[in-house]
């Protein structure tokens, strides 16, 4: 499984904006100024919490790590169902789907770590002087960086459907629901497994920036790992720093051990190819788990519930919704579907207006965009240097079979680490040397990023056919020409499928890096990161608002002009087999 | 050989069924133009037709998957409207679930009928140890092979006891061998009534398979498919391929399909589309010279006759044909009354080396395939001597599908590379004379 390249969701697309992206910005971020809107009047007093107070107790770990570890689980399950609806909707109704999925486009690259500052309030509103609101907030900003790229994938898989099973699941007239549960999510399983642990790895940074959270006046600490690193930061205190990066690392092992490599492992099967393939993926957990005779039973008779349940023939279900009487054609419903849409984003747009606009200047917009620039050419730079570091690492890895199969895991495992936890380590090296910030503080951004690249280029290698390998050796080509006419074609789509998501989560994490303290050293590096993380500081909303729409469209920007154009020339021209 | 009690009820009734799809221009292709067929409870029939004669179509209109243009669709009196009861498909491609187990994707054909599950595991083991499948059950079928993998499709069919089994191809993905021991195996099954269908419908471009199993032929003809002509088979089964009736059997049909018709007189035999429109179907130059070399040489001097041809060449009907219509466009062979002549210029092209042949085929390349005769005169008259290729696709649009536009830009690549009439980047999809001479 480790071999197996998932092209990210953002590249399949084409790449030119068009309207409908326009119409998806404004109605994300015109959501994001009403739930702020609604939210502002709510803040109850956070006094009126009664939340455990965290402490640095090395003992504690343990449970406040089980406290992270289950916020995660609610809020994969959360993404799961909501990938299963949204994405279904998506795919079958054609109306939805032209107004879902540019909205998913842009969910996508929303910053959701600046998305926080509302959602806290938000939640915290719904549920005054209760840790319920807290809790669900946490797991809602997990949920946002888990569900979209999951959705996604999921919206493609079924939009590629073998066209000869579905034709013999209707001739054998299976229902909907039948067809759902027999054809569309097997197979839809391996990339939505594959996406879904991306999306645990990316979720851990989230939800230890998401358990100690500052709005305005008001700060809150959720019980676990986060909450213990932010008090850790606060008192200066580097050992227990230590202790959190060695329980985040043992949280992380199990989870991948227990949860999934069984996984991967299991829904191999569903792996829609009709050779058996070289090496399946395997887990120690799964095969203990198949030899043993008493769980066997257990879970089949749970399988053999479930089984049931899908197998009920409930008749089909019109996607395509409101059924109104024949006398309006398809048609017209289009343009009457349109206008609605059209007047939702317009109200969305008057709204976007309306909030900024009474306490922004143009000025204000300027600026944003200028510090964008910057923290764009941050994350270049940052990018150009850890291709150079990590590409010929990860052929030379790659290169090795057996190297590989070590080196693979750990690289997988460190992309999944949480850096924010290992921040503080960095900035008081910065604080002791007294180095520039502006500088210095811009590693941070892709500390925990990097991975991707590396591990993608591992796979990338090894995945070299041989034939070719010895080829270029038989014909003796070396050194430089060997790099540009044999290996680097070879690697390049794996490469930038690596490279997107490290770019992607570079301008995540800026919100974080670009601003860091100790004690009560603040460091602060000039860009769009730390513009929005001063200002939902400040409880400055309406320039939160303005800094994540910026950043949006950045990213988007980013993305479509440079990655999937980048991502379509690779596949067209070096597309191996 | 049939059970005599089985009532010669009429089972599918076809009636003047027409399909067409939208093409770029905003015209109809008509795929299907009143097409009849009725099947009754007892037969086995075989529809023959070359690719483009709309057989698929027409076996998707019966099995409810697509809706007919206009016309009449009835399948035990009802008409079909969505996938009828007691229909079932055996796939070209199999189209088996490759998650769930042999066992498992043999019930998923009784799941939806809400057969309790004690009878489907019941029904499921029948079929399977019918077709031969014991012991296979808790297999996947990427662990089994091509063979057995269509046996698993035909057990999935056979467990709803359909009362028309429809067949797309089920053989051609397999190799010789496997196909012809699954079709003895099917035809005795079938000859002793212990099928639990009533009827079949076989789609095959395999004339030699038709005549082996079915006992009534529909040949269709192409652009439009229509119904060109009904033969019966009243060879006793077990057919033996060596039987002189057989072999004649197999002639006249190939005769048939080679047969010039007056309706079509305009165009060259077996192409679709005239001028311009005409659709290429991409064969490479490497196998037209072959096929050349072989009919020049011994012991066809010349002339072969195609069954004989293809036997020894290992090639199927459908390719053969799609070959010896390329040579006939190109005016080095003449095909007709199941027969491939090599004309004079066929004759010489098969004597001469390498850089003389390609100046020959691209002689004949210029004079009689319209779009390459455009293409040049195009680029000969601009002073850039380059033109997109989007240029001539728009223009191949306005007569076909965007599937056989791109399948005929391709073969005009791979024809004129080879010729070295012009270039083509495949990058920027531009034509040019440059580096052609």
């Amino acid at each position: 499984m480790a071999f197996n390249k998932f092209s990210p969701p953002a590249l399949n697309r084409d790449w030119v904006p068009n309207i409908w992206d326009a119409f998806g910005l404004i109605l994300v971020i015109g959501a994001i100024v009403l739930i702020a809107h609604g939210a502002k009047g709510t803040v109850a007093p956070l006094s009126a919490l009664d939340l455990a107070p965290v402490t640095l107790d090395p003992w504690n770990l343990p449970e406040y790590a089980l406290r992270t570890t289950l916020r995660m689980l609610l809020a994969i399950v959360c993404s799961l169902i909501f990938t299963l609806l949204y994405g279904t909707l998506a795919a079958k109704s054609r109306r939805a789907e032209l107004i879902l999925v540019p909205i998913l486009d842009i969910l996508q690259s929303v910053p959701i770590l600046g998305f926080l500052t509302f959602t806290v309030v938000f939640f915290l509103g719904l549920f005054p002087g209760q840790v319920l609101g807290a809790e669900l907030a946490a797991v809602f900003a997990i949920f946002t960086s888990q569900a979209w790229n999951m959705t996604f994938s999921f919206y493609q898989s079924l939009r590629n459907l073998p066209k000869d099973l579905e034709e013999a699941a209707a001739s054998f007239r299976l229902s909907s629901w039948q067809k759902f549960w027999r054809l569309d999510v097997p197979f839809s399983m391996p990339g939505l497994v594959w996406n879904t642990m991306m999306s645990m790895s990316g979720g851990w940074f989230f939800v230890v920036a998401s358990e100690a959270i500052t709005v305005g006046d008001t700060t809150f600490n959720l019980p676990g790992i986060g909450a213990y690193v932010a008090l850790a930061i606060k008192q200066q205190n580097l050992p227990a720093i230590g202790y959190a990066v060695l329980a985040m690392l043992i949280v992380i092992l199990l989870y991948d051990q227990l949860l999934f490599r069984p996984l991967v492992a299991w829904a191999d099967k569903f792996r829609f190819e009709q050779t058996a393939s070289a090496e399946a993926p395997s887990s120690w957990v799964l095969d203990l788990f198949r030899r043993t005779r008493a769980l066997r039973r257990v879970t089949e008779t749970l399988a053999g519930m479930a089984a049931t349940t899908t197998k009920l023939p409930i008749p089909r279900v019109r996607l395509s919704g409101v059924t109104l009487p024949h006398l309006i054609s398809s048609r017209t419903m289009d343009w009457l579907w349109i206008a609605v849409v059209f007047a939702g984003t317009a109200f969305a747009g008057w709204k976007i207006i309306n909030y900024v606009g009474t306490t922004l200047k143009f000025t204000d917009l300027t600026e944003a965009t200028w510090l964008g620039f910057i923290t764009l050419a941050r994350v270049v730079v940052l990018m150009i240097i850890a291709t150079i570091i990590w590409v010929p690492i990860g052929v030379w890895i790659g290169m090795r079979p057996k190297l590989a199969q070590a080196i693979q895991p750990l690289a997988q495992f460190l992309a999944a680490f949480p850096a924010n936890i290992a921040f503080p380590a960095a900035v008081v090296l910065i604080v002791h040397y007294k180095l520039n910030a502006d500088v210095w503080l811009s590693p941070l951004m892709i500390l925990g990023t990097q991975w991707y690249i590396l591990f993608n280029v591992i796979a990338g290698a090894s995945a070299f056919p041989s034939d070719l390998k010895e080829a270029a050796s038989s014909f003796h080509v070396k050194g430089w020409r060997w790099w540009r006419h044999v290996i680097l074609p070879g690697i390049f789509p794996y490469y930038v499928t690596g490279a997107i998501t490290a770019s992607g989560g570079s301008w995540n994490a800026s919100i974080v890096a670009e601003v860091a303290s100790w004690g009560d050293t603040k460091l602060t590096a000039v860009g769009l990161g730390s513009y929005i993380a001063n200002a939902t500081e400040a409880g400055d909303f309406p320039r939160v608002v303005l800094g994540i729409a910026v950043m949006c469209v950045y990213v988007s920007l980013f993305n479509r002009l440079f990655w999937r154009p980048l991502y379509a020339y690779g596949e067209r021209k070096f597309r191996l087999g | 050989m049939l059970e005599t009690k089985m009532k010669t009820d009429q089972i599918l009734d076809i009636r003047e069924v027409c399909r067409s799809f939208p093409k770029a221009n905003g015209n109809e292709l008509v795929v299907l133009d009143k097409v009849d067929l009725a099947i009754k409870s007892g037969e086995i029939v075989g529809m023959l037709g070359r690719s483009g004669s709309g057989k698929s179509t027409l076996l998707r209109i019966i099995a409810g998957l697509i809706k007919p243009s206009s016309g009449a669709a009835e399948c035990r009196g009802e008409p079909i409207n969505g996938p009828p009861r007691g229909v079932a498909m055996v796939f070209q491609s199999f189209a088996l679930f490759p998650w769930l187990t042999v066992m498992e994707n043999v019930e998923f054909g009784l799941e939806a009928q809400g057969v309790p599950s004690a009878e489907q595991e019941k029904r499921a083991q029948a079929a399977i140890d019918l077709i031969g499948l014991g012991g296979f059950e808790s297999a996947y079928p990427k662990e089994l092979s091509g063979g057995m993998r269509q046996r698993v499709g035909f057990a999935r069919a056979l467990v709803v006891h359909p009362d028309l089994l429809l067949m797309d191809e089920p053989f051609s993905a397999l190799d010789v061998l496997t196909a012809e021991t699954l079709r003895t195996d099917l035809i005795d099954l079938w000859v002793e009534g212990r099928l639990p269908i009533k009827s079949v419908l076989i789609v095959t471009h395999n004339i030699e398979e038709a005549v082996l199993m079915c006992d009534r032929i529909l040949v269709l003809s192409s652009n439009p498919g229509r119904v060109a002509t009904e033969i019966k088979v009243d060879l006793k089964h077990p057919r033996n391929r060596l039987d002189p009736t057989f072999r004649q059997l197999v002639d006249s049909i190939y005769a048939r399909m080679t047969q010039r018709s007056d309706n079509r007189s305009a165009n060259i035999e077996g192409i679709p589309g005239t001028g311009i429109g005409m659709v290429l179907s991409p064969i490479s130059t490497n196998l037209l010279s072959g096929l050349m070399e072989a009919v020049a040489g011994a012991p066809y001097n010349g002339h072969a006759d195609l069954p004989d041809l293809a036997g020894r060449l290992q090639l199927e009907a459908d390719e053969i044909f799609h070959m010896g219509e390329a040579l006939q466009l190109l005016r080095f062979a003449q095909l007709s009354e199941g027969d491939l002549t090599l004309t004079d210029a066929g004759k010489t092209f098969a004597t001469m080396e390498t850089e003389t042949r390609k100046r020959l085929f691209a002689e004949h390349l210029v004079t009689y395939v319209p779009i390459i005769g455009l293409i040049k005169r195009v680029l000969d008259e601009r002073p850039t001597h380059r033109a997109p290729a989007a240029r001539f696709v728009n223009e191949l649009e306005d007569y076909m599908s965007a599937d056989y536009a791109e399948g005929t830009l391709k073969t005009v690549v791979s024809w004129s590379r080879y010729a070295e009439l012009f270039s083509y980047d495949e990058q920027a999809e531009t034509f040019s004379l440059e580096e052609a001479a």
